[in-house]
């Protein structure tokens, strides 16, 4: 098998490092710095004992019975991300970036946050490990997560309103790498998806593959197979990396889920695959929405955790390879596909969770009963409550 | 040996240089060609013509917002390109150097990028998101078009230093201190002053410093260690102190106040 990313930081034709000059130093050092963590058995141990201890892992391995009765076809499971500490997969990462950081001795955290969910993760492990954080916000996100910034600020953490372009991830992002730049000698920068320049995609993904490993085992425990398809919600795609690198040498048929908003035929959406082309965001080569003239185009979900522009390179590069298949699903396919869960399992998932919900239940009624279906449920829906009660209040 | 190009034909000396930034279409196209002309009068040896980008990583928030005029006045890499024989018909003598991040670049595709930069007569480019481990297929462009390609090192490079230095190419981008553009002053330490030596001692090619440079104590010092100073954030600043005139139709008022600060600043 050949092993991605290759020295250079590329995932085939994408990846690398298109950053200022000034932030060739501070990769240098973390890419050397991932190494050697990478390689010492203490290192990964903490890490291990603390997502055990702390982040409350192994997440169950779910058989949602009642939907497959529903739907018919393919027996459907879910991996629970939601029953992580904090609420999604994102503690993950955050707990392994924070643990290097302490190891780099950072003493000060920077993170950018759309959703609010990798702010919050990142503000508690500031609070668990005793480091400064700074989150970037974009103010149109603030608005939309008034309850994950709340709880950002309880754990401590500084919350910086970012006004430029549409004040979502995007500008936020822009603005935590401004502000890296300007002061990444003492300050650890927390990417919180596959995304950025190398190392990052890597070392999330390395982070994150902890969801993979443990559905394999878990899957196997129950089915004795492995799952014949799997699905995941894709924004940056840090839980879908999660969740389909270590599957990624097996027959399992992968599906990345992106937020086609009010459709990929108008300008309102966020597939980054399914409609984007190839070029640089964030530090990385990879797809990505822009105009003909190569700039950066505001993308759409009513998920604040999927209108990323961009998407993480090794995901640009499964798109072309055709490793994954990447399907695209509509603001109000995503609700439906969430209320039914709700109704079925009594588990309300993240708006981001749903659209991975949408594709799978869409495809399970034509699979045989002897199939077997693997959904990662990324986050819980209680960030979404207020966009929410916005749809279902007169329903319910 | 380096083969001469048009960059260095142009360039009337190679030390005490003042190399100002414009973004291309702040706020007109007619208006960029009017400040280069009073820059060029002021003194300047190299224009930096920056084309505005959505996401620039390196610039702080006075250069965002020209690009952000200049973006909604219909900008981009192609006009800004096609800009430099409109400066050349208007007077403008003087090396220009584009600006740009890597994504419109990519767009457009390396080899008709160059092309452009040819046919138009631009004699450098400078891609601050392009370090040198991605540069190679565009170095190597720009070598055979005989366009010079600007490097940047930091404070921070390091064991590059020597690598970026040996390779650079018309003048050597000194950044003065970590971060991004922006008018900052006193902020030339000890520090700084060794690593602009260092540099030197690698370069082949003139060495200048930008990066928060913004008062004539700053130009100064800076003269007296580099060969050169770039100022951006501070002149589109004075561009910006004359914005409502222009709007007003004052053009010539704005101009002469333009010319009157940056007469300060390089005094």
């Amino acid at each position: 098998m050949q092993v991605f990313p290759d020295i250079k930081g590329r995932f085939g034709d994408f990846g690398g490092k298109y950053v200022p000059e000034t932030l060739m130093g501070p990769l240098q050092e973390l890419e050397a710095a991932l190494d050697e963590a990478m390689e010492d058995t203490a290192f990964i141990e903490e890490y291990h004992h603390v997502l055990k201890e702390y982040a409350g892992r192994p997440t169950a391995l779910s058989y949602a019975d009642k939907i497959s009765e529903h739907l018919g076809g393919a027996k459907i499971y879910l991996k629970r991300e939601d029953l992580n500490h904090t609420g999604a997969h994102k503690l993950n990462n955050a707990i392994g970036q924070a643990l290097l950081a302490k190891r780099m001795g950072k003493q000060k955290i920077i993170a950018e946050t759309g959703a609010g969910q990798h702010g919050v993760a990142s503000a508690t492990v500031a609070a668990k490990f005793g480091l400064e954080c700074k989150v970037f916000m974009g103010e149109e996100d603030i608005r939309r997560q008034e309850l994950n910034v709340f709880r950002m600020k309880l754990l401590g953490a500084e919350v910086v309103s970012v006004s430029s372009g549409n004040g979502t991830l995007k500008d936020a992002t822009n603005e935590a790498i401004r502000y890296w730049v300007a002061n990444c000698e003492d300050h650890f920068y927390l990417i919180g998806s596959v995304v950025g320049p190398h190392p990052y995609p890597r070392m999330v993904r390395d982070f994150q593959r902890v969801i993979g490993d443990e559905s394999k085992e878990q899957f196997l425990e129950v089915e004795t197979k492995l799952p014949d398809r799997i699905y995941a919600c894709v924004g940056g795609g840090s839980n879908a990396m999660g969740m389909f690198y270590p599957f990624l040498e097996d027959e399992a048929e992968l599906v990345g889920v992106e937020a086609a908003g009010k459709g990929i035929d108008t300008p309102e959406h966020a597939a980054t695959l399914s409609k984007g082309t190839p070029g640089v965001i964030h530090g990385s080569l990879t797809y990505l929405m822009q105009d003909e003239n190569g700039q950066i185009t505001e993308p759409y979900s009513i998920s604040a955790g999927l209108d990323y522009p961009g998407i993480g390179p090794e995901h640009a590069h499964l798109f072309q390879s055709r490793r994954v298949r990447y399907e695209a699903i509509t603001d109000q396919e995503a609700l439906d596909a969430l209320k039914l869960l709700t109704e079925t399992e009594g588990i309300i998932p993240a708006i981001e969770s749903a659209h991975a919900l949408a594709q799978a239940f869409k495809e399970a009624g034509d699979m045989s009963s002897d199939q077997t279906i693997l959904i990662n449920l990324s986050g819980r829906g209680d960030k979404d409550m207020a966009t929410l009660m916005d749809h279902f209040q007169e329903e319910v | 040996m380096l083969t001469k190009t048009s960059f260095q034909g142009k360039l009337t000396k190679t030390e005490n240089l003042f190399i100002p930034f414009v973004v291309a279409g702040d706020p007109t196209p007619e208006m960029t060609i009017q400040y280069a002309l009073r820059l060029q009068k002021e003194g300047a040896d190299i224009l930096e013509l920056g084309v505005p980008y959505s996401d620039p990583l390196a610039d702080g928030p006075t250069i965002q917002r020209a690009a952000k005029r200049a973006l909604n006045a219909g900008m981009s890499l192609r006009k800004a390109i096609q800009l430099v024989p409109e400066l050349r018909k208007n007077g403008v003598e003087i090396p220009v150097v584009i600006f740009t991040y890597y994504n419109p670049v990519l767009q457009l595709g390396h080899e008709y990028f160059f092309e452009l930069l040819e046919e138009n007569g631009a004699e450098g480019v400078l891609i601050p998101d392009l370090p040198y481990e991605e540069s190679e297929e565009v170095r190597a462009l720009a070598e055979e078009k005989g366009i010079e390609f600007i490097s940047l090192v930091a404070p921070n490079s390091d064991v590059r230093i020597k690598q970026i230095a040996e390779h650079a190419r018309g003048f050597l981008y000194c950044v003065s201190t970590l971060g991004v553009t922006g008018e900052r002053s006193g902020e030339m330490s000890a520090d700084s002053l060794s690593f602009i030596k260092k540099v030197k001692e690698h370069s082949p090619v003139p060495v200048a410093v930008g990066f928060g440079v913004s008062s004539n104590d700053d130009v100064k010092l800076v003269r007296e260690h580099a060969d050169g100073v770039i100022i951006g954030s501070k002149i589109i600043r004075l561009i910006e102190d004359g914005l409502e005139k222009v709007q007003q139709g004052n053009e010539n008022e704005a101009l002469e106040d333009f010319s009157a600060g940056i007469h300060e600043l390089v005094k």
